[in-house]
């Protein structure tokens, strides 16, 4: 077991050249999460829209289970997607567990409902003022939603970050579906786990402080595109 | 259009009386006043006039088409007592009404121009100042190409400049044969706008004269009264 500053000056030299191990590591973190908060975007915006606009019977039940489903622990949820991916299960044939895939689908299923939840309450707040001009002007529901997503662009944008947060950062999913294979389906947060539990802390560390830079990036990206589309 | 013609108009809400036997009719394409005290119900019966609510007693028909009918509210326009900006560029804010009619983008500019805000053009609609936005979403309304215009207290929160500049828009439109009908607690205003004067207290309405005979002799006792007021 290395000292504590031992640690810091290893990470430093992984962090100082372009390690490709390293490198894989992030960019299918990247990947996978992207793809999936992006994923999750295209269905949860529109979604949650409707959600927010459209008044229907079961409107309060329907909302309370996507709440509900937003603090899903990621184990659960990858045990779920595990089942319906195995061999067995209904989706066994697609011979997606252990891949990118696989993982993809379970941040998407991690993510959709977080996406669609806060679209939900940001658009029905936004709709109460909304209503009586779009009513007047007499808007079909399609365009009402399309008109509230563009108007509530900037607070939405805070709602995808929030969603490709919690995907980038979750283990429990893509550990269970992805199996975290070396060169295959190795994520920066699983890969942590492992380095750590092996004993490797400044390949763990180094990951780390490569996610949170990641985060920082995103974040900044996100916040001064807001000021240039506000 | 025209003639509107409600019957023994009614509307409660929740066992809560709104509006009662409200009989009116409105004929010329002139500019009608309503006027009245606060919670009289001018922005419901507004409402119901402009289909938005259905009445739950009497009728409600514009040209004998039901003012609930899509048809019938497509012809018409509606600005609220607090409008609404949509997120986007003054321009942008126009180009929306236009395209949602099927109307050319060209006409963007002709409409900008009559509210006075060709060089805003760009600029955020909620970065307008208060008279600002009262114009664009009155020419935003005039932009659906309506046969009545609804406005609700349109410059209840202006300063007196801003207010003559919405007045100027209103009349114009009043002279494209555009009707007219505008809630306004404004006395002076309404002397200034009105052809005809809609008088409602506790619900219905009490009085429905010309212009000229309602400023001069009021014939309801609550008109008195609150012109009294004004005046004193
Ligand atoms: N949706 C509603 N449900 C119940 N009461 C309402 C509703 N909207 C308005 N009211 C009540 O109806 C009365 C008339 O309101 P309104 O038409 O807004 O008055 P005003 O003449 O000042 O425009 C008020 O007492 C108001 O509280
Ligand atoms: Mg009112």
């Amino acid at each position: 077991m290395s000292t504590f500053s031992q640690v810091f000056s290893e990470v430093g030299v992984l962090l100082s050249g372009p390690d490709p191990d390293l490198l894989e590591i992030v960019w299918l973190s990247l990947r996978v999460s992207l793809t999936a908060t992006l994923a999750a975007c295209a269905i949860g915006l529109p979604l949650g829209a409707l959600l927010g606009i459209k008044n229907f019977p079961g409107k309060t039940i329907v909302t309370v289970l996507i709440n509900t489903l937003m603090g899903m622990p990621p184990v659960v949820l990858g045990l779920i997607v595990y089942l319906m991916l195995s061999r067995s299960g209904p989706m066994g044939f697609l011979q997606l567990l252990y891949t990118p895939t696989a993982m993809i689908i379970a941040q998407f299923a991690l993510v959709l409902p977080i996406v669609t939840a806060l679209t939900r309450q940001q658009i029905e707040d936004n709709w109460s003022e909304y209503s009586d001009t779009m009513n007047s002007l007499c808007v079909p529901l399609t365009q009402c939603v399309r008109t509230l997503l563009w108007d509530s662009r900037i607070s939405l944008l805070t709602t995808g970050l929030a969603g490709f947060s919690r995907a980038i950062s979750e283990v429990g999913a893509v550990i269970i579906v992805g199996g975290n294979i070396d060169h295959l389906t190795r994520v920066m947060t699983t890969a942590i786990a492992l380095e750590t539990s092996k004993g490797d802390l400044p390949l763990a560390l180094a990951l780390g402080v490569v996610l949170l830079t990641i985060a920082l990036a995103v974040n900044t990206l996100v916040f001064s595109s807001r000021t240039r589309i506000a | 259009m025209l003639p509107l013609v409600t019957k023994q108009l009614g509307l409660s809400v929740d066992n809560k009386q709104l509006l009662h036997n409200i009989w009116l009719e409105l004929t010329d394409n002139h500019v009608t006043v309503i006027m009245g005290h606060n919670g009289a119900g001018k922005s419901i019966l507004l409402r119901c006039m402009h289909g938005l609510i259905e009445p739950t007693e009497g009728t409600i028909h514009w040209a004998g088409c039901k003012a609930s009918s899509i048809e019938t509210r497509k012809k018409q326009a509606m600005v609220f007592q607090k409008p609404l900006m949509l997120n986007r560029s003054t321009s942008a804010n126009i180009e929306y009404v236009l395209k949602l009619r099927d109307k050319s983008e060209s006409l963007t500019q002709k409409y900008l121009q009559s509210a006075g805000l060709e060089h805003k053009a760009d600029q955020p609609a909620r970065s307008l100042s208060g008279g600002e936005q009262q114009r664009l979403a009155i020419a935003r309304a005039l932009a659906c190409e309506p046969g009545v215009l609804f406005l609700d207290e349109p410059t209840a929160n202006l300063d007196p400049g801003a207010t003559l500049k919405v007045e100027s828009q209103v009349i114009s439109a009043s002279q494209q044969t555009i009707k007219i009908v505008l809630v306004t607690h404004d006395i002076a205003q309404a002397r200034r706008l009105a052809d005809d004067v809609v008088f409602m207290s506790d619900g219905t309405v009490t009085e429905h004269s010309s212009a000229k005979t309602f400023f001069s002799q009021p014939a309801s006792a609550e008109a008195t009264s609150f012109m009294s007021a004004y005046i004193r």
